[in-house]
């Protein structure tokens, strides 16, 4: 674990009376995925969005190669190559695909070969690309929205739970554009309950627990031991 | 890389029904059209009415497209916006009348120069004071809606107040320029000319309005910023910079209104833009609050149904612009084209 | 007893309470203490704009909900007595169908309005009143036949309420006329309604409107039907502000659109309501003392500032007489950003 992509030493939010985390402390590594673990609650959700700057810790310091994001605005962290797939997705349902890719390639127009590839693993996107995203299902709202992430490289990806509410075939084929993505050399902090995607995507497990980093280590040495999952989780998760 | 997922695709083409439904409203304009034709009972009266309602239309256009991009964006209704009508038509006239040498003379292009300038003077000064007014009244009250609307009303009377300082609590006449007098007879109807400009120079805005919209990436963001703020942030537009752009070309279009509205009544005081506001609510209201489309269909409906009822009966115009706005939330409560939030 | 008048809620602070007690007496004494008719205008106006104020802080301030049409309330109320007197003929009897029909009106729109609008967001709401308030003015100057129109109508009220009736009776020197019982009238209505308003919002009810103002959602999940207390809110408040309208036309013996429905009227209950305190119904007695007093001496003062500066550029120009409005303006602003809660909030909380 030298030298990580993403660094957060003791980052505490508060929103209102809920989510809180309690001081995180999560070492990113390069060039691999991450898998963000735990029960609801647990502060997943407030973990990506805090690193993306949508919510501003009161202390703590995020260091992204070293430069202290944390407090920034999030237009200026996105520019630093973060980009975030949002667990509602943010969609622009006025907007049609191709304006909703367009507004995500901010350096630029978007780039022809990278778009080629988007198409060849969300095929929908090239059928609907003049149609306003609103109209789309569900699963390809999450595949725009995993694209709209994926148009430019970014250092970091931050993904939140892109399987919730998805049907099994839909959740394969994000899985492939994942990998895809990941064997790229792409940099993710994921989080996902389900947990045989995470097993078959993660290389590193962090589980959090009343917003605390509670246990980091080999995503193969969690998804092996039953018992790890029981004490950490509260359940074993291979079954849930 | 991998094959393509075996994944097919559930959208069809909906029903006729469903996907003419974001046209209806459109459809409302001619419908009022031959209703006042039916109305007003005389052909040539009816075109004179149906000129000067559309040139009302576009003028309360012009001003609420503005505002109700202001509100779809950040989520700020700004009472305060009548007051730059009342500049925006000040700043106008007063280099109207210095350029006296200009509009006095039988010649177009001279007499359009000078009512180009007098735009430019008007929209530039309403501009910079939209972006004190951003600044120093709305930007510590974003978020608090009671506290806006009190605070946005403080400034409309500030405003006002100022513009007495300036101007003199006077009214001001003015005459249009020399080119723009009088009327024509088209089919036998008398038509102002200025009507007619003020017809083109508005549907000009509009269709401006929409280019930019649409079809650049500034327009992109804009719109993308009315349903999903914080993801346009996220996804790394500086979304304040849009907010305060957004105000200022909001108050600068308010500032053409008011030329505008200044060389159509001949006629200017300070009080002149919240008058105008009654009409500019209802049509932001009636047209759904945020939507630019929406905005210029309920001005034109509203332009042209007080200029029928006004010459049907004459103290009905402005109750039958309440009816229509109470007709119209009962049929849609978010308005004729409401912007789908997050 | 004065706790009991008071429901339980006093000025709560040293120096308000001897401001309300000052404005009490002084209104109280008014005819005798300040002779002459201009003061005895302000102190009348004074006693009505606190009655109407208060009625509006009832909305504002502890309804959180922000109307525009108060004038057309106060106007109906204004406009049912001169009918009244206009077709009834003079008479307290006419005076108090008037007043009554008025004010019966005026809960019937305020009814229709809440129910048409008050489920939509804050600034509809606004937005709706606003067009409203100017329709019914425009509409009111237009139907000249039924109100007279621009030139509004003369009110006949009853001979004892009249300049023309004289008592035999002095007090400190001034004879007790007709106008006096009228003021005495205007001041005991006021007071009542005042101390009516004052019940109303210590009420169970008005605990309930607070907890709405703060968080409707909440009060709405605990079991309260939000849109009837808002609804009761509007009706209440329109009722009370019809009433101060009626008084105000029985005071001058006349009505128009520009004494009751002018959209600067409405304007000058905002600037009243915020800067003596929202929320908090004392704050009208402050507002609008403070308002009626600077309406009609602060241009003197600033005639006086306007001349001593004569020599500089722009300053006199600000310091108009007619710029008054201006400055309370600014005050105005300076209250929403720097003390929400008006001199009344300030005050109390110094105490």
């Amino acid at each position: 674990m030298s030298d990580p992509l993403l660094s957060l030493r003791g980052v505490k939010t508060d929103i209102a009376q809920y989510h809180i985390l309690h001081g995180v402390d999560l070492d990113v590594p390069r060039g691999q995925v991450t898998m963000l673990l735990g029960r609801n609650g647990a502060g997943k959700t407030t973990t990506l969005r805090t690193i993306m700057g949508l919510w501003q810790p009161h202390t703590g310091d995020i260091l992204l190669d070293g430069d202290n994001i944390a407090r920034q605005p999030p237009a200026i962290i996105a520019r630093k190559g973060v980009a975030l797939v949002p667990e509602d997705m943010g969609i622009f349902a006025n907007l049609t695909v191709e304006e909703n890719m367009t507004l995500a390639a901010v350096s630029g127009p978007i780039d022809k070969t990278r778009l080629e590839w988007i198409f060849a693993v969300f095929p929908p996107l090239r059928t609907f690309w003049k149609n306003p995203a609103g109209n789309l299902s569900g699963g390809q709202k999450q595949m725009l929205s995993t694209a709209r992430a994926m148009i430019e490289e970014r250092r970091l990806y931050l993904i939140d739970e892109p399987s919730k509410g998805l049907a099994p075939a839909i959740v394969s084929t994000l899985a492939r554009a994942l990998r895809d993505l990941k064997q790229a050399g792409a940099t993710i902090l994921m989080v996902e309950q389900n947990f045989k995607l995470a097993k078959a995507l993660g290389d590193h497990a962090a589980v959090m627990d009343d917003g605390r980093i509670i246990w980091t280590g080999a995503m193969a040495e969690l998804a092996t031991d039953a018992g790890l999952q029981e004490r950490l989780m509260g359940l074993s998760m291979e079954h849930a | 890389m991998t094959a393509a997922p075996d994944h097919t695709p559930i959208m069809q083409r909906p029903p006729l029904s469903v996907r003419m439904q974001p046209w209806i409203p459109v459809l409302l304009i001619p419908a009022l059209v031959i209703t006042g034709f039916i109305a007003v009972g005389n052909p040539t009266s009816w075109l004179t009415l149906t000129v000067s309602g559309l040139a009302m239309g576009m003028m309360i256009f012009v001003i609420a497209s503005g505002m109700t991009l202001i509100f779809g964006l950040m989520d700020i209704i700004n009472f305060g916006h009548g007051a730059f009508i009342s500049f925006g038509a000040f700043v106008g006239v007063s280099v109207l009348i210095a350029l006296g040498g200009l509009t006095g003379v039988p010649s177009l292009a001279l007499n359009l120069l000078a009512l180009l300038a007098a735009v430019l003077a008007a929209m530039a000064v309403t501009g910079a004071i939209g972006w004190g007014f951003e600044r120093v009244i709305v930007r510590p009250v974003y978020g608090a809606h009671l506290k806006q609307i009190l605070v946005t009303m403080g400034g409309l009377i500030v405003a006002e107040q100022l513009i007495q300082v300036i101007w003199g609590p006077k009214e001001i006449h003015i005459a249009r320029p020399e080119m723009l007098k009088g009327a024509i007879t088209i089919l036998g109807a008398t038509l102002e000319k200025y009507r007619l400009v003020a017809v083109v120079f508005g549907a000009a805005v509009f269709i401006a309005m929409r280019l930019v919209l649409r079809h650049t990436k500034i327009g992109l963001i804009v719109r993308a910023g009315v349903e999903n703020r914080e993801m346009v942030q996220a996804l790394g537009y500086r979304i304040r910079r849009v907010f305060v752009g957004v105000f200022i070309a909001g108050s600068a279009l308010a500032g053409l209104g008011g030329i505008m509205w200044a060389l159509y009544q001949e006629l200017i005081t300070a009080h002149m833009g919240n008058e105008i506001m009654v009409l500019v609510f209802i049509v932001v209201i009636i047209g759904g609050l945020g939507s630019v489309e929406g905005a210029f269909i309920g001005a034109l409906l509203v332009g042209l149904l007080q200029n029928y009822v006004a010459f049907i009966e004459p103290k009905a115009a402005l109750v039958s612009n309440i009816a229509l706005m109470v007709a119209i939330l009962m049929w849609r409560p978010q308005g004729m084209s409401p912007v789908i939030k997050v | 007893m004065v706790r009991f008048l008071l429901s339980g809620d006093g000025p709560r602070s040293l120096i308000l309470s001897v401001i309300v007690a000052l404005i009490f007496v002084a209104l109280a004494t008014a005819p005798f203490l300040f002779p002459g008719s201009r003061s005895l205008e302000v102190a009348a106006r004074i006693a009505i704009f606190i009655v109407l104020v208060a009625s509006y802080d009832l909305m504002l301030g502890y309804a959180g909900i922000v109307s525009f049409a108060h004038t057309v309330f106060f106007g109906l109320g204004a406009y049912g007595v001169a009918l009244a007197g206009a077709h009834l003929g003079r008479g307290w009897g006419a005076l108090a169908a008037g007043a009554l029909g008025g004010t019966a009106v005026a809960v019937a729109v305020a009814f229709v309005i809440a129910l048409f609008s008050l489920r939509v967001r804050a600034i509809f709401f606004a937005m709706i009143t606003m067009a409203v308030a100017s329709a019914v003015a425009v509409l009111v100057s237009q139907l000249s036949w039924l109100t007279g129109g621009e030139d509004g109508m003369n009110i006949t009220i009853p001979r004892e309420l009249t300049p023309a009736f004289r008592l035999d009776l002095e007090i400190f020197g001034t004879r007790v006329t007709g106008k006096i019982l009228n003021y005495y009238l205007v001041f005991l209505c006021c007071t009542v309604l005042f101390l009516l308003l004052l019940r109303v919002v210590n009420s169970p009810f008005g605990r309930v409107l607070q907890a709405i103002r703060e968080n409707a959602f909440r009060a709405e999940a605990v079991g309260y039907r939000v849109v009837i207390y808002r609804t009761v809110a509007t009706c209440l408040s329109a009722g009370v502000a019809a009433l101060a309208g009626s008084l105000f036309a029985i005071w001058l013996r006349y009505v128009g659109p520009d004494t009751t429905l002018a959209s600067e009227i409405m304007i000058d209950i905002l600037l009243m309501v915020v800067i003596g305190g929202m929320g908090t119904i004392w704050g009208a007695v402050v507002g609008a003392t403070i308002f009626v007093l600077a309406q009609n001496y602060l241009q003197t003062l600033m005639q006086g500032a306007a001349d001593a500066t004569a020599a500089l550029p722009l300053v006199p120009d600000l310091l108009n007489p007619d710029r008054w409005l201006l400055w309370l303006g600014v005050l105005f602003i300076l209250s929403v950003y720097f003390f929400p809660t008006g001199i009344v909030g300030r005050l109390r909380a110094r105490g």
